[in-house]
């Protein structure tokens, strides 16, 4: 909290001056002889990274700077990028390109006519080499806005292979045998799951994967568009499915209660950490960080993970976000913006942060070979390999109201189902009358 | 000035009325011109926002549409709403109460002792400490986690001090395998047994890190042959590393259970007791004839004591209140000490000569005596009180930030913080306001009043 406001505060400040520095940098340079095409030109890329991520994306700068002649500059929003791009723009300083992290953000500058589409050259790009789900992520009404850069999987079942071992189970196909690999694993002596309850996106983003499997992907983006009420049968079905799962005492470390007070990294260093309580950990690609960085576990070795399993009937899900690429309307140099963007969708970009870690592509031309581990490797294959399957995370479609608001909406209230997995209908008509409320407004 | 007004108001035709009525009109102009930039800042920075946001309340939430009170009506329609009222209202009444007494006892007390100021720069210190830094500190503190929260690390090594700890708290037998678990958590044998039988109590559920040293395999103690008159058995953990054991047998390297009470039971009553040894065997001689059950008592499995729940949603709002008194504490003694500093020194002597002691003087002379300052203290607490945000938004966790909210928590989650409704934001801003008033009417008129 503390680290992201003053983030926040430097990189506004830092844009200040960056944007100060634009101002009163010199006139243009025409284009140069060997395919410098744009030096002199200045773009300013916002985005919501920082520390290593804002580290990595630079050598993408770095490497379009090179390649092209235009200077680069990133501006860190921090969290919360709408307001302070809705800001910059009413202040006339607007940065060229914006990393959008959200659809909803995206469909957001969209509707206010902020953004412009992508030229003709970056769009022929896009449908070579991205699965069209991207482009449908991209578009708003038909017209392709935003180019997804980097990506996450949020498929992913976290274990330490110590412990599977340990009980003798291997990493299981569907979800039943989860559960019962779950139950071995938990007679070991070692609690099967860590579930990080005290944050409500992670809860969310299990209901999302078990909801994807089984009730299909048409279900999904009805449901995610509000087409449908979360009364549905498959809600109920599937809020079923995962409090088989949630109210059994021996498959949650600690039980109910205790996760109620777990956070994220907590649960991820119940199973990672110096005293591991549980074997497996259920979260996106981005696990792998912090048991590298903060437990020193190494990837692949002391810290596997397996494809959420497909639940009875349906396939394996694969529930994915991203940040997407736009170029606002009221940015300077609008001709090197969207040559960035073009820029990006090349394997060569995804390519220079692929190598340097922390980094998905959803880019299906790009080697697998520049990813440098294998964990990485295998992840980014699943994800492409999913194709047009990949569905992106509900919650961060839906109104912040809704699906983004700690102690609010679809957070409260499955956090509250974990406190009591009893009444699955209930559940469902309060995630209900809190969506009508949201989506209304 | 006077002087020159004279003798500008020279001009014989000029009344003295006339003069005295101008010489007043040039003084209102003149103060005007003083109160004037002092006006125009407080327009701009609270009357305007004040008025702006009374309007704002009557909009919805794109600001466009007027939608009369309906932000209102909404607003005592959401639980969340009722409850952030009351949670303040618990604030309001408890936390300057509290404040103002323990002010006024510390304020008296530190008086008589001997390093008065070092005890209260140390007792004002927290004061320094912004609201930020100190609700991530009591996050810290009202951890749940003996290993991390300092309040459950020392309620739970008070407690464990007393009552011990259990050997076996995650043991537990499988389902259909021989044993049957009781309603107070023990464990006992589905079938009877009688002496000369030998039993196998298998569980699962213990790490083979947990296991007590020397713990040794139940293989052969699971299949010796008990001697005419004898029951015996072994309870062994029916778990082998890395899979491959058959369930409910005593595999060669299953290790058995030491330090496990087991009880015969015989109509309901524990008729023999004995502990398991190294490899989890155990025996009962000199029995009757007759069936028994062999059970686990509960005390093998008790769970560890898990310390108090400050977070939980029923005592949240005392836990966030208590770190609010760590940071005002210095400021309310500090206050009533300086009052209690310019108490006449001779009432308080003449109460002495009359022989009234310690308590009577405090009693019905100093807390009389420093009415007016305690009041103050607690109007400006309870103005402060009810804008308190930072303390419920950083120390109350996801979960139950519905059960911590205040009224300006609300008002900042609808607006701001997801809601994105600034029409209802409005409206509880305007109800917050609503209810500060009165306590801003008060102090003002103390003011005034003490000038008089």
């Amino acid at each position: 909290m503390m680290r992201r406001r003053t983030t926040l505060l430097a990189s506004c400040t830092a844009a200040a001056l960056a944007l100060g520095a634009t101002a009163c940098g010199g006139s243009p340079v025409s284009a140069g002889g060997d395919g410098k095409a744009l030096d002199g030109q200045t773009i300013t890329v916002a985005g919501v990274w920082s520390g290593s991520e804002q580290k990595n994306f630079q050598k993408v700068l770095d490497a379009f700077t090179e390649k092209t002649g235009a200077k680069t500059q990133f501006v860190s929003t921090g969290d919360n990028v709408s307001t302070v791009i809705g800001s910059k723009i009413e202040g006339g300083k607007a940065p060229e390109v914006v990393m959008v992290p959200q659809v909803g953000v995206l469909q957001q500058f969209a509707k206010q006519g902020w953004l412009k589409p992508l030229s003709k050259t970056a769009g022929a790009a896009v449908d070579a080499n991205y699965a069209s789900v991207w482009k449908d992520y991209g578009s708003v009404d038909g017209t392709l806005y935003g180019l997804y850069f980097k990506a996450a999987h949020k498929s992913t079942v976290w274990y330490s292979p110590d412990a599977l071992d340990q009980a003798g189970v291997k990493p299981p196909a569907t979800y039943d045998a989860m559960l019962k690999a779950g139950h071995t694993v938990s007679e070991s002596g070692l609690a099967a799951f860590s579930v990080a309850g005290q944050d409500g996106w992670t809860l969310t983003d299990w209901f999302e994967n078990v909801y994807l499997s089984q009730a299909g992907p048409e279900k999904y983006d009805a449901l995610a568009a509000h087409r449908i009420k979360w009364t549905d049968p498959t809600v109920v079905e599937a809020l079923t499915t995962l409090g088989k799962l949630f109210e059994d005492k021996q498959l949650v470390a600690g039980g109910r209660k205790e996760a109620l007070s777990t956070d994220f990294p907590g649960s991820v260093e119940k199973v990672f950490g110096p005293k591991p309580e549980a074997g497996m950990v259920y979260e996106g690609d981005f696990v792998a960080g912090v048991a590298k960085d903060q437990f020193g576990r190494k990837i692949g070795e002391d810290a596997n993970f397996f494809p959420f399993p497909a639940v009875t009937g349906g396939k394996a899900p694969v529930v994915s976000g991203g940040d997407a690429a736009v170029v606002l309307k009221d940015g300077k140099n609008q001709k090197a913006a969207m040559r960035f963007l073009e820029y990006l969708t090349t394997p060569e970009a995804s390519a220079v942060w692929a190598g340097a870690g922390g980094f998905l592509s959803p880019n299906k031309k790009l080697d697998l070979a520049s990813y440098g581990d294998d964990v990485t490797r295998e992840t980014a294959k699943s994800l492409v390999a999913a194709g047009d399957s990949v569905r992106f995370d509900m919650s961060d479609q839906a109104p912040a109201a809704f699906g983004g608001t700690k102690g609010a909406g679809e957070w409260k209230i499955l956090q509250d189902f974990l406190r009591d997995p009893s009444d699955p209908k209930g559940t469902a008509a309060r995630l209900e009358s809190a969506a009508a409320k949201a989506y209304k407004g | 000035m006077t002087a020159t007004l004279l003798k500008e108001a020279s001009p014989p035709p000029v009344t003295l009325a006339d003069r005295r009525r101008r010489a007043r009109r040039r003084g209102r102009a003149v103060a005007l011109a003083f109160v004037l930039p002092a006006l125009l800042l407080l327009g701009a920075l609270v009357v305007y926002p004040v008025l702006f946001s009374v309007g704002r309340s009557f909009f919805d939430a794109s600001g466009t549409r007027f939608v009369g009170g309906d932000n209102y009506t909404e607003m005592f329609r959401d639980p969340a709403t009722i409850k952030a009222v009351r949670n303040t209202a618990i604030w309001v009444v408890v936390a300057p109460t509290l404040l103002t007494g323990l002010g006024l006892v510390l304020a008296v007390l530190v008086e008589k002792v001997r390093w008065a100021t070092a005890f209260k720069l140390l007792l004002f210190m927290p004061m320094a400490v912004s609201f930020l830094a100190a609700g991530i500190i009591f996050r810290l503190a009202y951890d749940e986690d003996p290993d991390k929260g300092v309040l459950n690390a020392a309620v739970v090594s008070v407690h464990d001090a007393f009552t011990g700890t259990s050997a076996y708290p995650t043991a537990r037998a499988r389902d259909g395998q021989g044993l049957t678990k009781g309603a107070d958590g023990s464990y006992r044998t589905t079938a009877s047994a009688s002496p000369g039988d030998t039993v196998a109590l298998g569980l699962v559920g213990v790490l083979p890190e947990d296991l007590p040293r020397g713990a040794r395999p139940a293989y052969a103690a699971a299949r010796r042959q008990a001697a005419p008159g004898e029951l015996r058995g072994a309870v062994y953990l029916d778990f082998t590393r890395g899979g491959g054991g058959e369930q409910g047998r005593a595999d060669r390297k299953e290790s058995g259970l030491p330090e496990m009470t087991v009880e015969a039971v015989r109509d309901g009553h524990a008729v023999a007791s004995t502990t398991t040894a190294a490899d989890g065997s155990f025996r009962f001689q000199h029995l009757g004839p007759g069936p028994y059950t062999v059970r686990l008592p509960a005390s093998n499995f008790a769970p560890p004591y898990e310390g108090v729940s400050w977070l939980g949603p029923a005592l949240v709002t005392p836990a966030v209140i208590g770190a609010y008194l760590w940071i005002w504490t210095g400021f309310a003694m500090v206050l009533i000490g300086a009052g209690l500093a310019a108490l006449p020194r001779d009432a308080l002597e003449a109460a002495r000569m009359d022989g009234a002691n310690e308590w009577q003087i405090f009693r019905r002379i100093t807390v009389p005596l420093l009415a007016p300052v305690l009041t103050v203290v607690f109007v400006t607490l309870v103005i402060n009180v009810m804008k308190v945000f930072d303390l419920v938004y950083i120390i109350a966790p996801g979960p139950v930030q519905e059960d911590a909210t205040v009224l300006a928590t609300q008002m900042w989650l609808v607006s701001f913080g997801g809601g994105n409704n600034q029409g209802l934001g409005s409206a509880l801003g305007v109800l917050l306001l609503l209810l500060v008033v009165p306590a801003m009417i008060f102090n003002v008129r103390r003011f005034l009043g003490s000038r008089r």
